[in-house]
């Protein structure tokens, strides 16, 4: 199908296809390798931004654990009396502006023997610093997470956030320290010292995390719980497993885990409200086992990228339409030459040898392609041209033959019957040349009023040269025929003529013979002629004995026999060239001198010049379309005798 | 530091229709109070009652919701409540005390308390509870957990356990409490994985306590036992609207959480409705739906007696008042 389209087409399907190609897979391994680069480096951005929040926000963290715990070893290496513990509160939490409020909360009977809880609390309410007792009896402090985790556990701890009712709705943590006491050289364990800090300084830290246009940081306390988020529904409602169970995001859970167990790590994520691709790094806050995850928006992040692989492809269409126009004017200065080069030969194939080609100024293919048709064109002309005066000649030639034919006839005796005068004898000729001028030839002449020579000759060769050598022995013939002489000296004389200057090797065969009218006797000698037919009254058809007499003008001196036979009245001879019994048909067999005499039998009753016609038809019929070969020449002698004449 | 407070918008509420309603077609007037602040572990009331259904068997019904300021028994003993939210134990427990209440359903099957631990710290079977220290809620919390340990024979070290699980999820206890249509599903939601975690089932162990169940007192059920069996019916019917009706009960639900202004979590809240559904609906006995079995009243007065928490075990057929016996009287 492709075959038959045109070079343009092929052309630009070829270009178009592969510069397609070239151009998506230069395009997409860029594009690809691009966004990995930048995605890269903006993990790395998020990576560090993340370690750097962390580190702020444990430096707060750290700062109240500090002094915190410093308390507590102080409380625990001594006693103090009540006024002083609440004096010693009250300036911690002077000098120490972040911390909200704390408490420092005993054991049963750990403060005194006579104290079973005592928990005195300070905190913060506007600018005043305001007492609280956490020992009365519906708080029980000593069953609440600040309290109670510490204890069991026996190390610091920060709680997990939590809304302090009374303190106006502020999102707190607790860190909490455990006071050991040495009674009898033994740690024991005798209460905890806290500081309540607002998580307002921490959320401030995370929601300072802006990332491109949406890209923002999330902070999950270790229970997984949504402290910070833009979304203000899902802070602390909501666990990261809350999240996942809703989604049935099984994925989500897995994260959330690791990021409770103190794991960073960077991973495709996508956005817990819009679920939007998203890129996402978390670093764990070690002090808390809290989690800091930083969120940036994956579209985002790659919208630069994908503006300029937008316009890249736009830049490629634009360039794939310009490549093909380029296409299509360079196809069209190959093809257009081509396509006026191919009507050029057409009107030149018709026969307008004078159509002009195109001209070509390239010096290209098709240039030298024009070239080469130019040269063709001119050696085409020239030969046609030497073509027409070729067949100029050859036609002046055949009507030259054709006068040679005409003259070669006309030296041949055409007048039947030809001695209208001489009653006692008929004869009849015919000649069928092959070619215009043939090499056969007959002739008959009287000597003197008694005698008639006779001569049926086949020269070897065709055409003019044949027909030349047959005018030279016909004429040596008729020269040498005299009276009393034998036709065998005839031949023996027109032999050592021929022969004496026969370069060209040329012979002929010769059936000559001489009829004495007054008696029906033929004397003959025969130069390898075929052996004429001898035609009795009663019809029937002999050849004459074969005699050994050579062709002429091969050899000088050689000398003929003369033989001789004697016509009744009524008896003919028939004399013929091989051209008889020779034809051919389409089959290749010969007419043959079998079939000659057959027909010759049945014809023999018949006028000599219906025999002859008839035969000649014969003759034809039987070569059908076949290419005659040779000359046909027949000729027939009929004796009548003297009685007729009388 | 944590406190429930209700708005008192909430009672607005719940009072403005109903009082407008009931003129209108002469409601009975009947007030419930629940254990608890609204969440799905009452969906059934609150679900009937926003479906109109205590409408529908003639009560105006007010829902006064529970909390550690208000607690039913209270509310019951002083009059301020007609029907109540009860736990089986507790119950029997101010009956044997000369408290004349009467259960007039049981709406929970089985024990929802369980105990928790992590697989992490080697307890896979209860006999690996010896020497570990076990975080317990007060009162008839303990009940089933000590008859268990005293069935196994597992000496624990017990800790107060508050309402947090924290100190379990930090390995401050090896064991925990908790019930499982709440705190279960906190340490499933603080990132603990359900094969994480060995929970021990009390119904499991022979100790099957049904929990809560719809008490009022003796002479409220024989002033009016139509209105009694109105209330138990159409709150029954409440659960089985809310267990075929997951998605509405929900938003329900969330409302009045809203409205009582706690802290509402639908995936949470999805859970403890499925649990629910196990706790109060048997499958292979669709007929004890709300009934208590005398079985599971005996099982539970004789763990009570057992322990010393009553002298002698009050009459079950004085104690609870099956609708169904007494339609058929």
């Amino acid at each position: 199908m492709l075959r038959n389209k045109s070079l343009t087409f092929k052309l630009i399907l070829f270009f178009s296809t592969s510069s397609i190609l070239i151009f998506s897979i230069v395009l997409a391994y860029s594009y690809r390798y691009s966004r990995e680069i930048i995605q890269t480096d903006q993990e790395k951005d998020a990576r560090n931004l993340a370690l750097m929040k962390v580190m702020r926000i444990e430096t707060v963290l750290n700062a109240v654990q500090k002094v915190t715990q410093s308390l507590a070893d102080h409380l625990g290496n001594s006693s103090c009396s009540k006024e002083e513990l609440l004096t010693m509160i009250r300036t911690f939490l002077e000098h120490n502006p972040e911390i909200y409020g704390s408490t420092v909360a005993f054991e049963p009977f750990a403060y005194d023997k006579k104290t079973l809880y005592f928990a005195p609390y300070f905190h913060r309410k506007g600018r005043e610093i305001e007492f609280a007792d956490l020992a009365k009896e519906s708080y029980s402090y000593l069953l609440w997470d600040w309290y109670q985790i510490p204890k069991e556990l026996l190390v610091p701890q920060w709680s997990e956030p939590y809304y302090d009712e009374g303190g106006g709705n502020i999102l707190m943590t607790t860190y909490s320290v455990p006071i050991y006491g040495k009674v009898g050289g033994q740690k024991r364990f005798r209460g905890i010292v806290t500081a309540d800090i607002s998580l307002e300084g921490l959320q401030e830290i995370v929601s300072s995390i802006k990332i491109l246009k949406t890209g923002y940081g999330f902070l999950i306390s270790k229970n997984g719980t949504l402290v910070t988020h833009p979304s203000q529904e899902l802070i602390m409602n909501e666990t990261l497993f809350g999240v996942a169970e809703a989604r049935g995001d099984t994925r989500l859970r897995e994260i959330a885990r690791k990021m409770i167990k103190g794991e960073s790590g960077s991973i495709p994520f996508w956005d817990l409200v819009s679920t939007k691709n998203c890129w996402m790094t978390y670093t764990p806050i070690p002090s808390t086992g809290w989690s800091l995850a930083i969120l940036f928006p994956m579209d985002e992040l790659m919208a630069d990228i994908n503006r300029l692989y937008r316009t890249m492809i736009i830049m490629a269409v634009i360039g794939l339409t310009l490549l093909s126009v380029a296409v299509i004017f360079i196809s069209g200065t190959i093809t257009r030459p081509l396509r006026a080069m191919a009507k050029a030969t057409g009107d030149i194939a018709n026969g307008n040898l004078d159509s002009a080609l195109p001209p070509v100024k390239s010096r290209d293919e098709v240039g030298k392609m024009a070239e080469g048709f130019m040269i063709m064109q001119k050696s085409l002309k020239e030969y046609i041209q030497k073509l027409t005066e070729t067949t100029a000649a050859k036609e002046r030639m055949e009507s030259e033959l054709s006068i040679a034919h005409e003259i070669q006839m006309s030296i041949l005796p055409k007048n039947f019957p030809p001695f209208s005068d001489r009653p006692e004898f008929d004869l009849y000729a015919v000649i069928e040349p092959a070619r215009e001028v043939g090499g056969d030839f007959y002739d008959f002449f009287q000597i003197d009023p008694t005698h008639l020579c006779f001569v049926m000759a086949d020269v070897s060769g065709k055409g003019v040269p044949a027909s030349l050598f047959m005018a030279v022995t016909k004429t040596l013939i008729k020269a040498t025929a005299k009276t009393g002489i034998t036709p065998a000296e005839i031949l023996t004389r027109v032999n050592n003529e021929l022969a004496s200057e026969n370069e060209a090797i040329m012979f002929v065969t010769i059936f000559c013979g001489i009829l004495n009218t007054g008696t029906g006797e033929i004397l003959y000698a025969n130069a390898g002629h075929n052996p004429p037919l001898l035609i009795n009254k009663e019809g029937k058809v002999a050849y004459l004995q074969k005699s050994g007499g050579l062709v002429l003008g091969v050899m000088e001196g050689i000398s003929y026999q003369v033989e001789s036979l004697s016509l009744e009245a009524g008896e003919s001879l028939f004399m013929y060239t091989d051209g008889v019994t020779e034809a051919m048909n389409i089959q290749k067999e010969l007419f043959s001198a079998e079939r000659l005499q057959k027909e010759l039998s049945m014809l023999a009753q018949r006028p000599i010049q219906e025999m002859v016609s008839i035969l000649m038809q014969r003759i034809k019929d039987f070569s059908g379309e076949a290419l005659k070969s040779d000359d046909i020449t027949m000729m027939v002698l009929q004796y009548k005798g003297k009685e007729t004449s009388d | 530091m944590k406190k429930n407070f209700f708005s008192i918008f909430l009672f607005l509420f719940l009072l403005i229709p109903a009082v407008l309603e009931a003129e209108a077609v002469h409601l009975k007037k009947a007030v419930f109070i629940p254990q608890w602040s609204p969440q799905a572990q009452f969906a059934g009331y609150y679900v009937a009652y926003e479906k109109g259904l205590y409408k529908k068997y003639g009560l105006d019904l007010t829902i006064v919701p529970g909390g550690p300021a208000r607690s039913p028994l209270d509310y019951l003993t002083w009059k301020k409540a007609d029907f109540g939210s009860l736990w089986l134990c507790s119950a029997l427990q101010k009956r044997a005390e000369g408290l004349n209440l009467v259960n007039i359903a049981q709406v929970m099957q089985k024990s929802a308390l369980m105990l928790v631990a992590k697989k992490g710290s080697g307890i896979k079977t209860i006999q690996d509870l010896n020497g570990k220290k076990v975080g317990l809620w007060r009162d008839e919390f303990q009940i089933q957990p000590r008859a268990l340990f005293k069935k196994y024979n597992v000496k624990v070290k017990v800790i107060p356990q508050s309402f947090s699980v924290n100190l379990f999820l930090r390995g401050g206890v090896e064991l925990a409490s908790a019930m499982w249509y709440n705190e279960y599903h906190t340490l499933l939601n603080s990132g603990l994985n359900p094969e994480e975690l060995t929970p021990i089932f009390f119904f499991e162990h022979g100790l099957n306590f049904p929990e809560d169940g719809i008490y009022c007192l003796e002479e409220t059920l024989k002033k009016d036992p139509d209105r009694a069996q109105a209330f138990v019916r159409a709150s029954l019917e409440g659960w089985l609207y809310a267990f075929s009706h997951t998605e509405e009960t929900l938003d329900i639900i969330i409302k009045f959480m809203t409205l009582a202004r706690v802290p509402a979590n639908r995936v949470h809240q999805h859970w403890m409705l499925d649990r629910m559904k196990d706790l109060i609906v048997n499958s292979h006995n669709k007929d004890s739906l709300g009934r208590l079995k005398e079985a599971d009243y005996q099982r539970v007065a004789g763990e009570l007696k057992k322990i010393g928490l009553i002298k002698e075990i009050p009459q079950f057929k004085f104690f609870y008042y099956d609708r169904i016996n007494h339609a058929q009287k």
